[in-house]
């Protein structure tokens, strides 16, 4: 997967983030190639969102450098699309289906609100991509989490990106669905070669297509393939505890996180916002 | 029933004499309604989607205080209340963007705000029609200059307004990706506590600081119940704002009451028959699914 020879899409250099007296994680170096899917794996407050945030540009760097495509990471960069955490909007927001995916057609642009043809036609395309036409002009809030975390996917897919970020894309879905919004992100790497990070705390269902693992854990991190990082040597290093990895079928659990000793599955660990 | 009501109790309600004489005198209060139930519809889509409500509350009570002190110092009413509506909705966008926070600072800033607007009235030496009409209501007619104020605020909101739409759209309801997207999500919604100020403080001249809501949160949340398409819930709202507003004032204008009772009424009328309309709706999509 790793395309040797090719240009890095993005580079992360002996880079630190931190708040305060506490330090997140430090000297991450992390190059993201064309058609890569890595995995972003920790426990709560290891830092994973605030490493989104800082290739969002949303956020300085305590140390090094961070490239999108050859630039320093910078605010608001639309080839770079973002799946946020997700939180089902409330029954009764004034939205449709079709408005949210608009929304990242020209939700940034000022001026008389009215879409015009193109904007209609490029909703269309990518609703059309994502498989929601059935239900995209139905009330945002009375959709299921799997129809509205298809619309996500259709609004991240807005303006052809060249990485796709997505931060917990699969809270509140079941497997059919987790399964579903994977392929779609899966096939935007196999026909556009877009490579896309996850944060999870559940690798498994997109444990057959992951390249790479990031785990963070108190300051520390580990980069490398599944078998690499995900094994009870290096997860017990990493963690400075005694952590087992157990795998049950073709599905992964680790056991022994540092902040969820009691529970065998790492994946139903708590979901909050890092911060 | 009817005898036990003296007939002048309902004269004073509804009464339809003289009624072109009066509309003529009364010509600018009907189109400061107009004013106020317009912008008032077209914001309330906005109050609604970032859940302000009560900041909206909040800051009609500083905007009263604004306008009581205003009238104690002999100065313009509505300047004063635009006054007063912007230092609150300011320092509500600015120390409480988020909403935990901005409920405790609204709780906080608005028993101030009506105090000081109750001992700023205490202490005006001269009769005053409209003291307490600036937290009920006005029954007297809106002057000339007064409209001219109401008319430059309306149409100075609508235009900020439809310029922000898709922006301030996608930092309502989408806030995330609206920022990682490039949105300077902090400075827009300083802008739009701005606008909310200023349209406060238009409302408060008609409708009284106490009833504001009905005009900036009522026409919205019922247009919200019958529709979510992001061009009929506008034109809805700001129809049931004008409805309410400029209806209830032609009818106040025949009575002795003022106009508040009028337009709430009104309002919440519409409110329950779009609420009921989409229960009905519901009932009969969840009647159509099971069969």
């Amino acid at each position: 997967m790793i395309g040797a020879g090719e240009e890095a899409i993005l580079s992360v250099t002996d880079a630190s983030a931190g708040y305060g007296d506490v330090t997140l994680w430090s000297r991450l170096n992390l190059e993201v190639h064309p058609g890569e899917i890595i995995a972003v794996l920790g426990a709560n407050g290891t830092g994973k969102s605030t490493l989104f945030r800082a290739i969002l540009g949303q956020l300085p760097l305590r140390t090094g450098t961070i490239r999108f495509l050859g630039e320093a990471a910078h605010k608001g960069d639309r080839r770079i699309g973002y799946i946020p955490q997700q939180h089902l909007f409330r029954k009764g927001t004034p939205i449709r289906g079709r408005d949210l995916v608009r929304l990242g057609v020209d939700g940034t642009r000022i001026g008389h609100p009215f879409a015009t043809a193109a904007t209609r036609a490029a909703v269309d395309a990518l609703i059309e991509q994502v498989g929601a036409t059935a239900y995209a002009d139905r009330p945002i809030g009375e959709l299921s989490g799997g129809e509205q975390q298809r619309l996500r996917v259709a609004q991240a897919l807005t303006g052809e990106p060249r990485l796709l970020i997505c931060d917990e894309p699969y809270s509140s879905l079941d497997v059919r669905h987790q399964d579903d919004i994977t392929k779609l992100i899966v096939r935007r790497r196999d026909t556009a070669g877009t490579p896309a990070l996850f944060i999870t705390h559940d690798i498994n269902p997109i444990l057959p297509y992951v390249d790479r693992v990031l785990y963070l854990a108190a300051g520390k991190h580990r980069l490398g393939t599944v078998g690499e990082v995900l094994n009870t040597a290096t997860l017990s290093e990493l963690f400075g505890s005694p952590a087992q990895v157990v795998h049950v079928g073709e599905q992964v659990f680790i056991v022994g996180t540092p902040d969820h000793h009691h529970d065998a599955a790492a994946s139903t660990l708590a979901r909050g916002r890092q911060p | 029933m009817i005898g036990i009501v003296p007939a002048d109790w309902w004269t004073s309600v509804v009464n339809f004499q003289d009624y072109a004489e009066l509309f003529a005198l009364l010509k600018n209060s009907v189109l400061a309604a107009g004013v106020v139930g317009f912008v008032g519809g077209l914001i309330g889509v906005f109050i609604m989607q970032r859940d302000m409500a009560f900041a909206v509350h909040g800051i009609s009570e500083m905007s009263f205080s604004g306008a009581a002190a205003a009238i104690l110092f002999g100065a313009n009413v509505v300047a004063g209340s635009v006054v007063g509506a912007l230092v609150a909705a300011i320092a509500i966008g600015v120390l409480g963007a988020k909403a935990r926070d901005r409920n405790s600072i609204i709780g906080v800033l608005m028993p101030f705000g009506l105090g000081l607007g109750i001992l700023f009235l205490a202490l005006y030496p001269g009769r005053s029609a409209n003291k307490f009409g600036l937290l009920t209501g006005q029954i007297v007619a809106v002057d000339d200059p007064q409209l001219g104020w109401l008319a430059v605020i309306g149409v100075f909101v609508v235009v900020a307004l439809f310029v922000l739409w898709r922006p301030l759209t996608f930092d309502s309801v989408d806030p995330e990706v609206a920022e990682a997207r490039g949105i300077p999500t902090r400075l827009l919604s300083i802008v739009f506590m701005i606008l909310l100020g200023l349209v406060v403080a238009a409302s408060v001249q008609i409708i009284g600081a106490l009833l504001v809501l009905a005009l900036l949160v009522t026409p919205a949340a019922a247009a919200l119940q019958v529709s979510s398409h992001p061009l009929i819930v506008p034109a809805l709202s700001v129809a049931f704002g004008l409805t309410a507003a400029v209806g209830g004032t032609l009818l106040a204008l025949g009575g002795t009451l003022p106009i508040s009772p009028y337009i709430t009424t009104i309002s919440f009328l519409i409110y329950v028959i779009c609420r009921t309309l989409s229960r009905q709706k519901a009932r009969r999509s969840a009647v159509g699914r099971t069969s």
